[in-house]
């Protein structure tokens, strides 16, 4: 039981720490590097819960692709240092009051209704494996797994659309 | 073991930071990580009932894999409209944008 608790709250701690260090650093590329650390830390806490395929699949899609891209772009636009520049002073207070409002209300909801579910030790070690996943992805959930096939190639069809330099005019000369 | 409601509001910790990212910063960028971090929390959340609920039931975890797919399209179609933008204005600031306003 002890050790358990002391991996929780060190890990809740990094992953806290990071998201708030992503909120504060002004350069963007920081923001990236401690967004990496949170999504590593929450892969970590997918260990814990006894599900190593979503920790593997957060650490190569999220942690990998995900961030590579945000990293590739924000070095490309050469946008970190783009803060300062403008502000809005309105914004941040009402953005704090209404993330503190949020996070208080769920903490009270879960904490007053005492959500207190046993816990149920892991039977067989295979539960959450990626064949047991893919075996439910392709029988009882094959309709969301198709559409989200589409919603893949949608976004793919579109993130080239958009990020093409008006090649259709240049074809007409 | 750790009871459930700790690791929710864990998450919702996580979400709440992520709204704020949201709702503050300028930099359109970052914009999108903070919605980033809000889908992780929700991810927290469907993997942590699914070991609290029926272990033998992995909907959450199936869940958990699509939310996977849609944040990566997301991301993508994002980063695509903020090139495409920065091309047009020269900027990603999201104060900036103001095309549509009148």
């Amino acid at each position: 039981m002890q050790p358990e608790l002391i991996v929780f709250f060190v890990l809740g701690t990094v992953a806290v720490g990071s998201a708030i260090g992503m909120l504060l650093s002004r350069n963007a590329v920081y923001s990236a590097l401690f967004l990496i650390l949170n999504f590593a830390t929450v892969a970590v806490f997918y260990l814990v819960l006894g599900a190593p395929f979503i920790a593997m699949v957060q650490v190569t899609v999220y942690a990998g692709a995900i961030m590579v891209l945000f990293l590739f772009v924000i070095m490309l636009l050469g946008a970190e240092h783009l803060e300062r520049r403008t502000g809005a002073d309105w914004q941040k207070p009402i953005a704090a009051l209404l993330g503190v409002v949020l996070l208080v209300e769920a903490g009270y909801v879960l904490l007053s209704e005492s959500v207190s579910l046993p816990g149920i030790n892991v039977p067989a070690a295979d539960y959450g494996a990626p064949v047991a996943i893919g075996e439910l992805l392709f029988s009882e959930y094959l309709l969301p797994f198709e559409v989200t096939s589409v919603l893949l190639l949608a976004a793919m069809v579109g993130a080239i659309v958009i990020t093409r330099r008006d090649a259709p005019r240049r074809k007409k000369r | 073991m750790v009871p459930i409601s700790w690791y929710l509001i864990w998450a919702a910790a996580l979400f709440s930071i992520g709204l704020f990212g949201v709702l503050s910063r300028k930099n359109a960028v970052a914009i999108l990580m903070g919605v980033e971090l809000m889908l992780n929390a929700v991810n927290i959340n469907l993997v942590a009932f699914w070991r609290y609920l029926d272990v033998r039931a992995i909907a959450g975890q199936a869940f958990a894999v699509m939310v996977f797919a849609v944040a990566a399209a997301e991301v993508a179609v994002g980063l695509a409209l903020v090139i495409s933008v920065y091309r047009r204005r020269q900027t990603v600031a999201a104060d900036e944008i103001d095309l549509l306003k009148w």
